[in-house]
């Protein structure tokens, strides 16, 4: 899968065995950091990245907060909330600031890479709309001239 | 505070002495009023009833002391006006002294027993009378010679000639350089009589002394033996005040009054006296029942206070034990939630681990469909690392579910399956209820309309009854438990319904209280249906229970069907 990825949980463990799994599923491009500060300032230096999948429960910056901080950001960027538990509330509140789905740990693989797919997908499409967009206001201008 | 047992009841000593003290506090309180008072009141009527029982027979006897010496006064005036009137030679006249005394007696009755003339010589010159005295010479007898140096003159009671006891009042009277005397006989028993008249109550006594302690009016037993008495009081007595008074005892060791008085006319007292218990009588009568009253009071006000208190007590001690037990049950309900809290954060800190654990495993599986040829063992390796995940996957479930159930308890109202609930709280009881042979039967009516409700409340509300159903049937036995929903107009009706023990009938009313348990100490806390009762009454519901013994009971929930969600949700 022609994915920039990147993984942010503060269990290192976690991540590293995480990551293995998902390369060997063929996403390439995957990056991981354990903090959301960490988190903030990769994506401040990679602009590529896709998708963000995003532990909930951190030290420090949590992830409600870092996923507020993205969707300010970088709009586009599809987040994909990993809870420790199913709180439900906190899915709420994760699905109300914009985050593409939530998944309980310890997740299916097939699930995830499922999700990632279907973000990656509407990712693509909304960069595809706003070229369009961006298209078409160019031909309109060029129309008036 | 003394305690013996480690239980922290008090001791019984306790109790006796908080008894003890309680008791003697409210008697002394009681008590103290009550004595004070009366014994004030009592003081005051004493003085003052004494006072004026006194003071009534002084008026008494005042006003027969001034009867007394009226009478003498009149018979001197009479004498007066006789010697005054009639000349010496006249009263020579035996024709006109019988005029004189027929007068008298016509005047007087037989007041005067006769009357003689006495010349200077002491000669009884002319006398009219029943005795025969005329001629009689008095020169030797003590009365005259007193009498013949005052004007007028009333001798002491004395026999004289005629051998009987009287008494003469004479006035001597000067014509022509002669001096003579008119005497006149008193009828004694005339005048004893008016003395005698003197009667306060039933014992009083009056009678007449002459400065030596002489009685002057008809002898009476009693008074004889009080010459000494008499004298004493004499001696004693000033004149100079109208009326004393005395108290003396007799010979008995009897307390007698004594109020004396001089007469004005003569060196005599008029004494009267009676027993004082006799003359205070009622007042001693009145201080009798007073005493009485007052002994019955204090045994009632004793034996009362007595009784209060021990009730008091018996009261005191109940409530102290019920307080300790519900101490323990707080203690024992304060661990059970910290227990919870501690189940949760340990189900959280696993969570993380057992997500590691099957990673790991599933990334042993991927590089092991690469690198292993021999198909047979990577069949091996990859069903124990399947085995792997499988058992993960169930801690994950255990935890989550216990998460779930552990997280503070969450009020907020949304629109809930009823259905849902239910089934939720089975499949978490379901492994309790296996264990104690129990099966639980869901009989749920479908197509439930939603309601209004925090589902965490329900899922209490659920798990405790279905708790209380569990432990409510013998494990050996088995059991079944039935949980049906159905609709009724505008209510959902929930019945949960065991094969247990059943509840004794005095216990049914008291079941929704707060902390009453049947189950032994630490094994529940008394609060799990008054949480139930709570949480259904806050939602606008109602619960029920009817129970039989040894056949089981049903706990029956209504709740209302809320279009517009509950009244209290913000």
């Amino acid at each position: 899968m022609k994915v920039n990825l990147l993984l942010v949980d503060d269990e290192k463990d976690f991540v590293e065995t995480l990551s293995k799994r998902l390369r060997k599923k063929g996403i390439e491009n995957l990056y991981a950091v354990y903090s959301g500060e960490e988190c903030m300032d990769f994506l401040n230096q990679n602009k590529n990245i896709d998708v963000v999948i995003l532990d909930v429960k951190m030290p420090g910056m949590d992830g409600i907060e870092t996923l507020r901080e993205i969707k300010i950001k970088y709009p586009l960027i599809e987040v994909i909330m990993l809870t420790g538990h199913g709180t439900v509330e906190s899915a709420i509140e994760g699905m109300k600031l914009g985050a593409f789905d939530y998944l309980m740990k310890p997740c299916e693989l097939e699930e995830l890479l499922d999700k990632i797919e279907q973000a990656k997908n509407k990712k693509e499409e909304h960069e595809q709309k706003i070229l369009e967009a961006q298209m078409k206001e160019k031909t309109s201008h060029l129309s008036w001239d | 505070m003394k305690t013996t047992q480690s239980t922290g009841y008090h001791s019984e000593h306790y109790y006796k002495k908080l008894t003890r003290q309680v008791w003697i506090l409210i008697v002394l309180v009681s008590l103290i009023p009550l004595l004070l008072v009366n014994g004030f009141i009592a003081l005051k009527f004493n003085t003052s009833y004494k006072e004026k029982t006194l003071e009534n027979i002084k008026l008494i006897f005042l006003k027969h002391k001034i009867y007394i010496e009226n009478f003498l006064n009149e018979k001197i005036s009479n004498i007066l006006l006789i010697s005054d009137i009639y000349s010496f030679e006249e009263l020579k006249s035996e024709d006109t002294l019988k005029k004189i005394f027929d007068n008298l007696k016509s005047n007087y009755g037989n007041v005067f027993v006769d009357i003689g003339v006495i010349d200077n010589e002491g000669n009884q010159i002319s006398y009219v009378g029943p005795f025969k005295l005329k001629g009689i010479n008095y020169k030797k007898e003590k009365w005259y010679n007193e009498a013949k140096n005052n004007i007028f003159y009333i001798s002491d009671v004395f026999l004289g000639f005629r051998k009987l006891p009287h008494f003469i009042i004479s006035v001597k009277k000067t014509a022509n350089q002669k001096t003579y005397l008119i005497r006149a006989t008193i009828d004694f028993f005339y005048f004893n009589k008016i003395v005698e008249n003197i009667k306060i109550g039933h014992s009083g006594v009056a009678y007449i002394v002459n400065e030596d302690g002489k009685l002057q009016t008809s002898e009476n037993p009693i008074l004889e033996s009080q010459s000494n008495i008499i004298k004493d009081i004499l001696q004693k007595n000033d004149s100079r005040q109208g009326i004393n008074y005395f108290e003396k005892k007799n010979e008995l060791q009897e307390l007698n009054i004594y109020l004396i008085s001089k007469l004005e006319n003569k060196n005599w007292y008029l004494i009267f006296q009676q027993p004082k218990k006799l003359a205070f009588g009622d007042l001693y009568f009145t201080q009798k029942i007073g005493i009485i009253s007052l002994v019955l009071s204090t045994i009632f006000i004793v034996a009362l206070s007595y009784l209060i208190t021990r009730n008091l007590v018996r009261h005191i001690k109940k409530i102290d034990k019920e307080k300790e037990i519900m101490n323990e049950q707080i203690i024992e309900a304060g661990k059970l939630a910290s227990l919870g809290e501690l189940a949760a954060g340990i189900a959280h800190e696993i969570n993380n681990p057992v997500a590691i654990m099957v990673e790991e495993a599933g990334w042993l599986e991927d590089i092991l469909e690469e690198s292993i040829q021999d198909r047979g063992k990577i069949e091996e390796f990859s069903r124990s690392l399947r085995q792997i995940k499988t058992q993960g996957k169930r801690c994950k479930e255990i935890t989550h579910k216990l998460l779930s159930f552990a997280r503070r308890i969450d009020s907020r109202v949304s629109k809930i399956q009823i259905n849902e609930v239910i089934n939720e709280v089975i499949s978490l009881s379901a492994r309790r209820a296996k264990f104690s042979n129990i099966k639980i039967k869901s009989i749920l009516s479908p197509g439930l309309p939603e309601i209004y409700a925090s589902p965490s409340e329900l899922q209490q509300v659920f798990l405790n009854l279905i708790n209380n159903s569990i432990d409510a049937i013998d494990e050996k036995k088995g059991g079944l438990i039935t949980i049906s929903t159905k609709r009724a107009k505008n209510q959902i009706i929930c019945e949960i319904t065991d094969t247990g023990c059943g509840i004794p009938k005095a216990n049914l009313s008291r079941i929704f209280d707060p902390f009453f348990t049947t189950k032994p100490v630490g094994k529940g806390t008394g609060l799990g249906l008054s949480i139930c009762y709570g949480i259904i009454k806050k939602m606008g519901g109602d619960i029920k229970v009817e129970s039989e013994i040894g056949k089981g009971t049903t706990f029956t929930i209504y709740l209302p069907i809320n279009k517009q969600g509950g009244e209290n949700e913000s």
